[in-house]
């Protein structure tokens, strides 16, 4: 307690503006891409008038973020904001911790200006608890335009086609499939082959209802199926590398694909590559017809009871939501906006279709959320399936034992 | 103490005073924060503590889940592979350099530093400097190819069956100096006359070592079996630098496991019954080895 408001003390002297408003965000958004992003919001939030006291907690998936605020919360010194994940913001609002920024929504309109898709993780029994700045697409292929053109193919549109490229690109010195192996990024490469593979029922039903029978049944097999065919597409040196390292692969054109959420983008920006020209973004192959796998990120406001920080927190709330502010924040982020009101024009190829796409599956019903970013369940259930899932993409199992394996495992967290 | 309160005066009184006053912050400190959380953990094992600590017990539940779970059997059979591994070679290891430092060799204040230094890094530097160089695609393997010996072949990091091999690989390495420091300070230690009388009475140098000498080092066995124990045990930033639990969930440990359940997958009342579980096993290994050994002593 006393460190932290020494701390806080030594902020405030830090920041002229902390006597009038002021208001503590809590993050994990450190890398540059993503700091760069969050300093629209904050921009936008001190020229209102309010100062902006950082507190980012390093560690990209954000588990460092957490259980910094679990010591926080238990010592009664919850931040203003946070980001959060899915279901954490669900089980925070659960636990009675989350205020809410109601009529600050209702005055802007923000039922009509966000899909359903995203308020079903901020709009929390009715109260906006939290406040979205982007969506990110999991269900995505980075593909390399040199690799392709090098051994004259299209860009797969089915599964089988994606399959019979693999050894055209081994035998043309390339990798097919550029991959991290660590458990995360097994599991969300599983889960866009989910979606892809069974669609959006079939995700919705085994993913977010959990439901025995779909876990054990011939559609997680042929999921499985797909997974063992991208195993035999890395490079036998790919265990434990991170993430933006197999997208460099793709950049360089030694890979041909990574199978990574939008945040991948990023990496193709900074190094001066251009979608359609140099790479391309394409979702996977959808073999039952169209879906879209998205992970919301969200700013969660934590109960206040000083009025002058509750105001504070609206001002954010209001700063997060400017129009200005999403295009901003997620041309740096490499997102693309929670609200989907607004003109994208100014955003490139990329995240113009991918907001398409969301528009469309939106009013479809066939998005759905991220199961590895924790929107689909709680965090026991896709801990326990991901292990099962790495363990699969890691050894000779056959589809059907990763199925079981999977079901299995999801079984005993019950 | 052995002064009585009456007729004693301040300055007799505050020297009795002084040593128990300047103790009790840190014995405070040391029951709230060591034995404390100790309880407040074992309490935790028996609620059903979710993302925030709860209070109500819900008996042994959480240790039921925990040895059905087979994460948890995964990080026990390696904690076995690797605890044994560890503490074997690194005894083995160390006894031999302190032996072979012993033998009043020139430049042994440049070489004992040398074997001593790998212990002043910290296991995340350690880990992150083996996992580049245990690396296939830019450590040995690669550099073997370079220097045009093209069959050669060291993958154990990216192979779930050896990759905990590369693990004690890399403790060794980090610990063994250490170890040599404490076997030399035990050699260092021994009267040099039953040596002597050793030798005219025609002890070979291996009878000397084996029946003397190595007797003779039992203190420092167990020093060095106590602290190589421990490190084994709570070995986590090790795994996280060097393989992230990886290749898969190949090289998850004890400690591991229990960060991940307490902190990442909202299973607090788990993540406790695995520290306890922990805090048991080396407990059943310390304190028979500890009691036997103070016991001779005195």
């Amino acid at each position: 307690m006393r460190y932290l408001s020494i701390t806080a003390l030594l902020l405030a002297t830090a920041s002229p503006a902390f006597a009038e408003k002021s208001v503590e965000v809590m993050h994990f958004w450190t890398s540059g891409g993503e700091a760069a992003a969050l300093g629209a919001v904050r921009d936008k939030v001190v020229a209102d008038g309010v100062a902006w006291v950082d507190a980012p907690v390093a560690g990209g998936g954000g588990d460092a973020a957490k259980t910094a605020l679990q010591t926080r919360i238990a010592s009664g010194n919850q931040p203003a904001a946070m980001l959060m994940l899915g279901q954490n913001i669900i089980d925070w609002a659960n636990e009675g911790l989350l205020g809410n920024v109601d009529a600050l929504a209702a005055s802007q309109g923000w039922d009509a200006a966000l899909p359903q898709a995203v308020k079903d993780f901020t709009k929390i029994d009715g109260h906006y608890v939290s406040v979205p700045t982007n969506v990110h697409r999991t269900d995505m292929i980075w593909a390399s335009k040199a690799a392709f053109d090098k051994i004259g193919a299209d860009y797969p549109t089915t599964w089988e086609e994606l399959n019979a490229l693999a050894p055209k690109f081994i035998e043309a010195g390339i990798i097919p499939l550029a991959h991290g192996g660590q458990a995360w990024q097994e599991a969300y490469m599983f889960e866009a082959v989910a979606a892809g593979v069974g669609g959006a029922d079939f995700y919705r039903k085994a993913l977010i209802e959990l439901d025995d029978a779909a876990l054990r049944g011939p559609e997680m097999v042929a999921v499985f199926d797909q997974m063992a065919a991208l195993r035999g597409m890395v490079d036998e040196n790919f265990s434990g590398r991170d993430w933006n390292l197999a997208s460099a692969m793709v950049i360089k054109g030694e890979a041909a694909m990574q199978i990574m959420g939008d945040w991948a983008k990023g990496e193709f920006t900074n190094a001066g590559k251009q979608p359609g020209a140099d790479y391309a973004c394409i979702p996977v192959p959808k073999a039952k017809g169209d879906s879209f796998v998205y992970l919301v990120n969200s700013l969660s406001l934590f109960t206040q009871t000083d009025p002058d920080l509750i105001a504070s927190q609206e001002v954010l709330a209001s700063a997060i939501m400017d129009p200005g502010v999403q295009i901003a924040f997620n041309q740096a982020k490499g997102a693309i906006p929670a609200r989907t009101d607004i003109d994208l024009s100014a955003m490139d190829a990329c995240a113009q279709e991918t907001s398409a796409s969301l528009g469309s599956n939106d009013a479809s019903g066939t998005a759905v959320p991220t199961f590895a970013g924790t929107h689909a369940a709680n965090a026991a259930v896709v801990g326990a399936a991901t292990d099962a899932i790495t363990g699969f993409f890691n050894s000779e199992m056959t589809a059907a034992e990763g199925a079981i394996a999977l079901a299995d495992a999801i079984a005993a967290t019950k | 103490m052995a002064y009585q309160s009456t007729g004693v005066d301040f300055r007799t009184r505050l020297q009795d005073w002084i040593p128990k006053l300047v103790l009790s912050p840190s014995l405070a400190a040391m029951l709230i924060f060591v034995y404390g959380f100790i309880f407040f953990t074992v309490y935790l094992s028996f609620s059903s503590s979710k993302m925030l600590p709860s209070y109500d017990l819900i008996g042994f539940e959480n240790y039921a889940k925990l040895w059905d779970l087979s994460a948890w059997w995964v990080a026990v059979v390696n904690l076995m592979i690797f605890a044994s591994l560890y503490i074997i070679i690194c005894t083995a290891i160390g006894l031999t350099l302190a032996i072979l430092l012993d033998q009043k060799i020139r430049g042994e204040g440049v070489l004992r530093p040398i074997y001593l230094y790998p212990m002043a890094l910290s296991f995340i530097v350690t880990g992150t400097a083996w996992k580049w160089i245990m690396d296939p695609g830019i450590g040995i393997e690669n550099s073997m190819h370079l220097w045009g010996w093209t069959s050669f072949q060291f993958s154990w990091i990216k192979d779930r069956d050896m990759a905990i091999y590369t693990v004690v690989i890399a403790a060794v390495w980090q610990t063994s100096g250490f170890v040599m420091a404490m076997f030399l300070a035990g050699l260092r230690g021994i009267d040099n006359e039953i040596l002597k009388a050793a030798q005219i009475d025609g002890a070979s140098n291996f009878s000397l070592y084996r029946r003397i000498v190595i007797p003779m080092l039992r203190p420092a066995f167990l020093s060095a079996f106590v602290i190589l124990a421990h490190l084994a045990v709570k070995s986590y930033d090790l795994i996280i630098a060097l393989t992230g639990g990886g290749p898969g969930r190949a090289t998850e440990l004890p400690a591991t496991f229990m960060y991940s359940y307490t902190f990442t997958r909202n299973s607090m009342g788990i993540g406790a019954a695995s520290a306890v579980i922990m805090l048991m096993t080396i407990a059943a290994i310390m304190t028979p080895y500890l009691y036997a050994e103070l016991k001779e002593k005195s």
